[in-house]
């Protein structure tokens, strides 16, 4: 179309052949928009539009209002505790783990080593991963075993509970760190060799260099990883549903029995519960994406 | 005493030596050039006089100092990379103040002389802008203000002008230069781009696989290279095989040529290659140098006959070479509008003056 | 600083290294190895390989495992079909709408998997205008469609990467050239220039694919998921053995991915 606009002297036949062509070049994408309109756009339209509709179709903001009721707010608490906590915990250790095989002076082998167990690491997550800490470091798991025997050590008898808040985000931690590890390599890559050489010849020490130098060029990177870390946690499901069945109400749960049973007694207000989550998502990674955009400026 | 002195330094990796028997004194507010092809051991070596490569042996010292081991940090050398190397998280005064609030200055004093600083460079009112907003000549004199802020005793430039465009790289390179003379301060270049090294330096080193080849002004450097490696890397240079006659003559291709400085202790009959520069050489019957010539002069001059076998024209000069024998010589002569140039082909006579003529050691 | 102490201080930051390395490796190994033991010890006071018998023996689990194998292949399909077309033309033709489908592609990280499959059974109901769920194969296609989307930031970005790697458009015009035809374009010169991009995003989509539980346990499909589900809540040491299988079938995609990978830039370097 903005070729015919651009042509308006053009006589008739030229523009017809062009207007086809610029046809021609949308039908490519067609099946593509069909398929994410219809799969992935109009079923999150229809809840966020029905999060502000009473039963009848009216509009209302009740159903915001509705999802200040403690039993929800406490959800959508614990969910953010969780993947906070995940998310913050995992990003500082991720960050040790790169930073050591980036720029620790560790034998080459060992960064493709390390990349290729996070790929493995960062997508062994779900049902299975629940499995695994439940034999870990549930009541009769090997950890939680082997502390009594030798360290006479009842990690149980000290509060901890796998199927607790500790607990489930010791367990995200397991996908947390290494999904970390992948996505801020390339930044710490990007710190150029000259920039600690030129602080360390202008005097500045190794520490100064890190406050006033590579620090603040990797924050962004750091904190907007750290975003999508807490994004990936706030939308899992299955890890949690597995090791703390209902026991530990975090939202995702909460959703899952809502769409199952209508536990709310309110459809509008399940809509509204997945509004607020995709708020929540939505705001973090258009963070994200700021953030982003702010160092590759820089990176360049 | 030098103010900088390198005694014996050598730096090998594993096997591999990069750098040997490096002896260079250099005086207070000298402008010294390290000249070479990449990986000569140049940039290697400077490194070593910052810090950031620890010499396999050797001494490095300034003001008669030992600073050989002491950290970049502690050495207030200031030094000045390829890629610029500013911190992109600082603008323009951040990048220049960067040194003087770690060496704590205080603050009143770090804003004048910030000022100061890009003053000098002349970019007073980029103070503000980050470096992906400058340009890389801008860039390249931010970062020369940074190492000069701190006042350090010996300035470091690491191809500094590599990775910018031609005719940022001559204006800078005067810039550069006027400003080393009035700071006066003691500076390290290392370029592979012999005209660099040549029209900046007060003293030029010519390296070759991490030997120190030929230390000398320009001039020396130009018309007198020591080694033939010295003759090829610096300037054009046409290289003419034959035999010596005698202690001061040469036959080539039949003809014999007279050489003003000797051959030294050649035995007669013995090869040997003597070498010209294209601005020395005149093509008979095509004006330049030799038309203005007194005939004393002429007469004394050396000729070789041969063919043109190129003629490129270059715009103010054009560059004609002359196959005689198995060689070709490259000649430089001025254009002139009324004069056209000579055709392949056609035979030519060459001649230049017996004092002109190099005469090449090593192979 | 002397010499000996600037060799100290390389040493205690290589050490600091280390430290954190044996850290980070230890607690991803010794879950696994939890794991492993515990699926040995079905049997009381012994080690023995009786929880995988089990698993196997469960007609249940074969069932299930080769629905969601299908469901992946289906997916992979699917997924293909729609995401290299696309990703082709918009470098082609269409490059002012590349932000647009970028952007698009990476709807699904933000919007999580939950909402959108609640979307789903509101809008294709069996009372809806498009019943999808009402049949069961039906069912199924907007199963395999939920697993599309899930794939689509991961499957786009290989294609796309792996387009922009080999100048789609000079090729395109070659072909065009040299006389070819839009379908001998995509599968003689295209697709085989993207197979290992492709290949990479296929593994990384039957990772995610296979023990999917949210979209399918909704869907009221019998995958694999809601599979392992059922035995995590009702048996013990079936889960670990489970769990084990799933950590190795992990491995082997990723290992394939990266055998893929590697062979590709091998080629690039000869």
């Amino acid at each position: 179309m903005t070729q015919l606009n651009n042509n308006p002297a053009a006589p008739p036949g030229v523009a017809r052949l062009q207007f086809m062509q610029a046809a021609w070049a949308w039908v490519g994408v067609a099946p593509f928009l069909v398929f994410a309109l219809m799969f992935l756009i109009l079923p999150t339209l229809y809840l966020i539009v029905g999060g502000f509709q009473d039963p009848d179709g009216n509009f209302t903001l009740q159903n915001l209002f509705d999802l200040f009721q403690p039993s929800i707010m406490s959800a959508y608490w614990i969910s953010i505790k969780v993947s906070g906590a995940s998310a913050i915990v995992g990003a500082a250790i991720g960050f040790g783990l790169a930073y050591a095989v980036v720029l620790g002076g560790l034998p080459g082998w060992i960064r493709p080593t390390l990349m290729t167990f996070s790929g493995v690491a960062s997508n062994f997550a779900g049902l299975p991963l629940a499995f695994a800490f439940l034999a870990t470091l549930g009541r009769t798991g090997l950890v939680t075993v082997l502390l009594v025997k030798f360290f006479d050590f009842n990690i149980y008898a000290t509060g901890f509970n796998l199927l607790s808040f500790w607990g489930l985000t010791l367990t995200y931690l397991y996908f947390q760190i290494p999904l970390m590890v992948l996505i801020l390599t390339p930044a710490l890559d990007g710190l150029k060799r000259e920039w600690r050489e030129a602080s360390e010849i202008l005097g500045a020490s190794a520490f100064q260099y890190w406050v006033h130098v590579a620090f603040p060029i990797l924050w962004p990177s750091i904190l907007g990883c750290t975003l999508l870390l807490f994004a990936n946690a706030f939308g899992a499901i299955a890890t949690a549903y597995a090791l703390t069945g209902s026991s530990l109400n975090i939202i995702t749960i909460l959703l899952y029995a809502q769409i199952r049973g209508d536990v709310l007694h309110n459809p509008n207000l399940g809509y509204a519960l997945a509004l607020g989550m995709i708020f929540i998502t939505g705001l973090t990674n258009g963070l994200y994406i700021w953030l982003r955009g702010r160092s590759e400026r820089w990176l360049r | 005493m030098a103010f900088l002195e390198l005694k014996e330094v050598r730096k090998s990796f594993a096997q591999n030596v990069v750098v040997q028997n490096f002896d260079l004194a250099v005086e207070r507010g000298e402008f010294v050039s390290f000249l070479g092809p990449s990986g000569c051991g140049k940039t290697t070596t400077l490194r070593m006089v910052a810090g950031f490569e620890l010499p396999s042996s050797g001494s490095i010292k300034i003001e008669g100092k030992d600073i050989t081991h002491l950290r970049p940090n502690q050495r207030n050398v200031g030094m000045v990379f390829q890629s610029y190397a500013l911190f992109p998280n600082m603008t323009v005064a951040e990048n220049v103040a960067f040194g003087l609030k770690v060496a704590k200055w205080q603050a009143s004093e770090v804003g004048p002389r910030v000022e100061e600083m890009l003053n000098i460079i002349k970019l007073p009112h980029l103070a503000t802008r980050y470096p992906y907003q400058l340009s890389g000549g801008q860039q390249q004199r931010v970062a020369l203000a940074r190492a000069l802020a701190v006042k350090p005793q010996v300035l470091l430039l690491d191809e500094p002008l590599s990775a910018l465009d031609a005719k940022i790289r001559i204006s800078l390179r005067e810039e550069i230069r006027s400003l080393q003379r009035k700071l006066g301060i003691t500076t390290i270049y290392v370029t592979h781009d012999q005209e660099e090294a040549l029209s900046m330096s007060d003293r030029v080193v010519v390296m070759n696989e991490g030997r120190v080849d030929q230390v000398g002004v320009p001039f020396e450097i130009y018309n007198q290279p020591k080694t033939r490696f010295v003759a090829n890397f610096v300037g054009t240079l046409s290289v003419l095989n034959g035999r010596a006659v005698d202690g001061s003559r040469v036959e080539i291709a039949g003809q014999t040529v007279a050489i003003g400085r000797g051959l030294g202790n050649a035995a007669a009959g013995a090869e040997c290659a003597i070498a010209l520069r294209p601005e020395v050489a005149t093509l008979e019957g095509f004006g330049g140098q030799g038309a203005t010539m007194n005939s004393a002069d002429r007469a004394e001059r050396n000729r070789l006959t041969g063919a043109i076998d190129d003629v490129a024209f270059l715009g103010s000069v054009i560059r004609i070479k002359v196959r005689i024998g198995n060689d070709l010589l490259s000649l430089d002569t001025f254009n002139n509008p009324g004069v056209t140039p000579p055709e392949r082909g056609t035979p030519a006579t060459v001649s230049f003056s017996p004092a002109d003529v190099l005469v090449l050691e090593g192979k | 600083m002397t010499r000996r102490e600037k060799v100290n201080t390389m040493k205690q930051s290589r050490l600091g290294s280390w430290i954190a390395l044996v850290i980070g490796t230890l607690y991803f190994v010794v879950p696994l190895v939890g794991t492993f033991e515990f699926s040995l010890r079905m049997r009381r006071g012994e080690y023995s390989l009786d929880a995988y018998r089990s698993v196997f023996a469960d007609s249940n689990f074969q069932d299930s495992f080769l629905y969601s194998c299908g469901m992946a292949l289906a997916t992979i399909f699917i997924g293909v079909l729609i995401v290299v077309p696309t990703a082709y033309w918009v470098q082609l033709r269409l490059r002012k709408l590349r932000p647009v489908i970028e952007f698009i592609t990476l709807l699904p990280l933000v919007i999580p998997a939950i909402v959108i499959v609640f979307g789903y059974l509101r809008l294709y109901n069996s009372s809806s205008m498009i019943p999808l769920t009402a049949e069961v194969w039906s069912t199924d296609l907007l199963l395999a469609l939920s697993y599309v989307t899930l794939a689509l930031p991961y499957m786009y970005r290989a294609v796309d990467t792996g387009l922009r790697a080999i100048d789609v458009r000079t090729l395109t015009e070659a072909a065009e050239n040299l006389g070819a035809g839009w379908t001998t374009i995509l599968f003689k010169v295209i697709l085989p220039n993207v197979r290992s991009a492709i290949l990479s995003g296929a593994f990384l989509t039957f990772a995610i694919v296979i023990g999917e539980f949210t979209m399918a346990s909704l869907l009221n499909r019998p995958a694999f998921g809601p599979y392992l589900q059922l035995v995590g809540a009702n048996r013990a040491y079936e889960p670990s053995a489970l769990a084990v299988m799933a950590f190795v079938l992990t491995w082997a995609c990723m290992g394939l991915i990266n055998v893929f990978g590697r062979a590709k830039q091998t080629k690039h370097a000869g």
